[in-house]
């Protein structure tokens, strides 16, 4: 287990490296800044500006202070919303974004490993090809086009739901946008699971247990073991985009997360703010992914071995 | 990719069902886009203020309740006072008069505004102060309606559709292109090399591309160009490991240490032997990438940092759609039928293929 996790925060470091730097100096290198106003300041105040945030100082020694305060653990201050830390940003926005999209992970789990195993069960029959469809459909109906059409049905038309807002997290109010985080999500699971087990279910070992007599129900329960294997190894990246939140669904339902800050931040050139998001991501990514291994090793003990 | 294989293959798809309908679809929609413009009577950018935000209907525009209202403003434009219009069929009379005798220039305003043909006078009354006047009143359809501006939604949608298409098909090249050579090169290579390219590609994996694709196209001004190279840069990886392991597995099968054994160069092997056998899991692979490319592309144009106007892609009219969703719900279903369709289909398709070219299925079903 210790060699596993080594070896994965090993190779979380140069990842990290390589998106500190390259984002670092992809944002300098994009034309205006982040003081340009409609009427210019004053070349005065902007120099005082410049200079306060350490912004006159050359390109490699501003890159080694964002390093240096990094591992400090400071993201530095924004440079949009004014008197606040991009730590400070992420303290409020974080616990939004992630409870969206811890709930949407269960949701798309529990959707996508049902539907999924019960397509693989009935390869052939009418619930597979039906759950084939919504899957497909799942997929292909982007985020941007159910979230409208969720807020006019179940917003407007039917008034059963709260059409936007955060309402200090009502539960009320998160149930249309973790349906919406959570279907294409489901939908992915459900074909991985679909697809996996199907492979499982063939194989000499399940061949055996049907022989032995076992129940349908226990063989199931034994291929689904088996079949987990998939779907866990997709579950880093997917937990890590889901908790740093969806501009999409942030904007459109008016959620204060963390999702619209990186497109913000970077039209704004928020030098800090875009950094500190890309970093929290990376970091999410590695930690979720290191999670998803330890997850991996637990069902299969193939993984233990090898590690 | 052996002749017997692909003719296995095409007879395995060619059952399948729900392939073969999505095939048959896709040819639909993309013959549609590419020719579907010129039919439709409109130019996607033509603006008819009359016609702002109407529904969608088989029927022909101006309807009798549409012409009263488009009549009274040309009357207003034309500083004329209209005292009498009637339709007989598709022809319109007027009764026009002002207080000084009419210039007939005027009536020129009725075949600009697109709703009537050119008129003809059929009577001067009160020394010119009245004018009787005839014109035969065009028919415009808008299957899908019109949007906030007054312009065709279904030419728009067919125009959008070939630049979604263009780009879905464009980038999804240039990764087949990129992650294929990356991926034999990698898988020949084997050893050493093979694991330090491996291992920058886990690098490349974990790094939050979509966000650097929102730099640069946020940083440097989006364009359509644009566009394709950073959706390309971020989807070859998956291409190039399928790739790898194909050519991996192809090392160890008899014909290819024949070759190796017979001294081919290995560049000859890597173009003649690796990648044609590695092109069945490949075609299999690219038409999934296509729907994730397009699905890409109008996120990002959603965000409105995709396709700029003049020119349109399905996210471009999906975002509009989503702002006027209240007042013209057809404004979203529009766009998003088109692109939902193509998705599904090709996602179907691609399931299709990639289970008609699994060569562990391959003995036919007796």
């Amino acid at each position: 287990m210790i060699p596993l996790i080594a070896r994965r925060i090993a190779q979380g470091l140069p990842t990290l490296f390589l998106v500190v730097t390259a984002s670092f100096f992809l944002i300098r290198l994009a034309p205006g800044g982040p003081f340009d106003l409609e009427r210019p300041l004053p070349p005065a105040a902007m120099e005082n500006l410049r200079r306060v945030y350490g912004l006159d100082q050359p390109l490699v020694v501003q890159y080694g202070r964002y390093w240096l305060s990094l591992l400090r653990g400071d993201l530095g201050p924004s440079f949009t919303f004014r008197d606040l830390t991009v730590t400070d940003l992420f303290a409020r926005g974080l616990p939004v974004s992630a409870s969206l999209g811890a709930l949407a992970l269960v949701l798309a789990l529990v959707l996508g490993l049902a539907l999924g195993s019960l397509a693989a069960l009935r390869r052939g029959g009418a619930a597979d090809r039906l759950v084939g469809l919504a899957a497909s459909l799942g997929l292909a109906v982007p985020s941007f086009v159910t979230a409208p059409l969720l807020q006019i049905v179940f917003g407007l038309s039917l008034a059963w739901l709260p059409v936007a807002g955060w309402a200090g997290g009502n539960p009320n109010n998160l149930i249309l946008p973790v349906i919406t985080l959570a279907l294409p999500h489901a939908a992915g699971i459900a074909r991985l699971t679909r697809a996996s087990l199907g492979e499982v279910l063939i194989q000499p070992h399940i061949r055996t247990q049907r022989a032995m007599g076992l129940s349908r129900r226990r063989i199931a329960r034994h291929a689904l073991r088996g079949a987990l294997l998939p779907v866990v190894a997709t579950l880093g990246p997917l937990a890590a985009g889901l908790m740093t939140g969806s501009v999409v669904v942030e904007t459109i339902f008016g959620l204060p997360g963390i999702g619209r800050y990186f497109v913000d931040g970077a039209l704004n050139r928020d030098y800090t703010l875009v950094m500190g998001t890309v970093v929290l991501v990376a970091v999410l990514v590695i930690v979720f992914n290191l999670i998803a291994d330890l997850l991996a090793a637990a069902l299969d003990p193939r993984v233990r071995m090898a590690a | 990719m052996s002749a017997a294989l692909a003719a296995r293959a095409s007879r395995r798809l060619t059952r399948d069902r729900p392939a073969m309908t999505a095939l048959a679809t896709l040819l639909g929609i993309a013959l549609a886009c590419l020719i579907g413009p010129f039919l439709t009577g409109h130019p996607p950018e033509r603006i008819y203020p009359d016609f702002v935000r109407v529904g969608p209907s088989l029927a022909a525009h101006p309807t009798e309740a549409e012409l009263r209202p488009a009549l009274t403003r040309l009357a207003f434009r034309m500083r004329l006072s209209l005292d009498d219009a009637a339709r007989d069929g598709d022809r319109v009379r007027l009764r026009l008069s002002a207080e000084k005798p009419i210039d007939a220039r005027v009536l020129r305003l009725l075949p600009r505004s697109a709703l009537f043909g050119p008129p003809t006078v059929l009577d001067r009354a009160d020394d010119g102060r009245t004018l009787v006047v005839a014109a035969p009143v065009r028919k415009l359809f808008f299957f899908l309606g019109t949007d906030t501006l007054g312009r065709d939604l279904l030419t728009r949608c067919l125009a959008a559709g070939r630049v979604s298409l263009l780009i879905g098909l464009t980038a999804t090249l240039a990764a087949l292109l990129i992650g294929v050579g990356y991926g034999a090169v990698s898988g020949m290579a084997g050893g050493r090399i093979d694991a330090l390219m491996m291992r920058i590609l886990d690098i490349l994996y974990a790094l939050p591309f979509v966000f650097f694709v929102i730099m640069l196209l946020v940083f440097f001004r989006a364009g359509l160009w644009l566009v394709l190279v950073a959706v390309a840069a971020v989807e070859w990886l998956d291409m190039a490991r399928i790739v790898r392991t194909q050519t991996l597995s192809l090392k160890g099968r008899d014909f290819f240490r024949a070759a190796v054994a017979l001294g081919s160069p290995p560049g000859t092997i890597l173009v003649r032997h690796a990648v044609p056998n590695t092109l069945g899991p490949i075609i299999a692979a690219a038409t999934l990438l296509v729907p994730r490319v397009i699905l890409l592309e109008s996120f990002l144009s959603f965000l409105g940092l995709g396709v700029q106007e003049p020119a349109t892609s399905w996210g471009v009219l999906i975002a509009e759609g989503a702002r006027a969703l209240e007042a013209a719900p057809w404004m979203l279903a529009a766009p998003a039928g088109f692109l939902v369709v193509t998705l599904v289909a090709l996602n179907r398709l691609g399931d299709g293929l990639g289970a008609a070219l699994d060569p562990l299925l391959s003995r036919d079903p007796r």
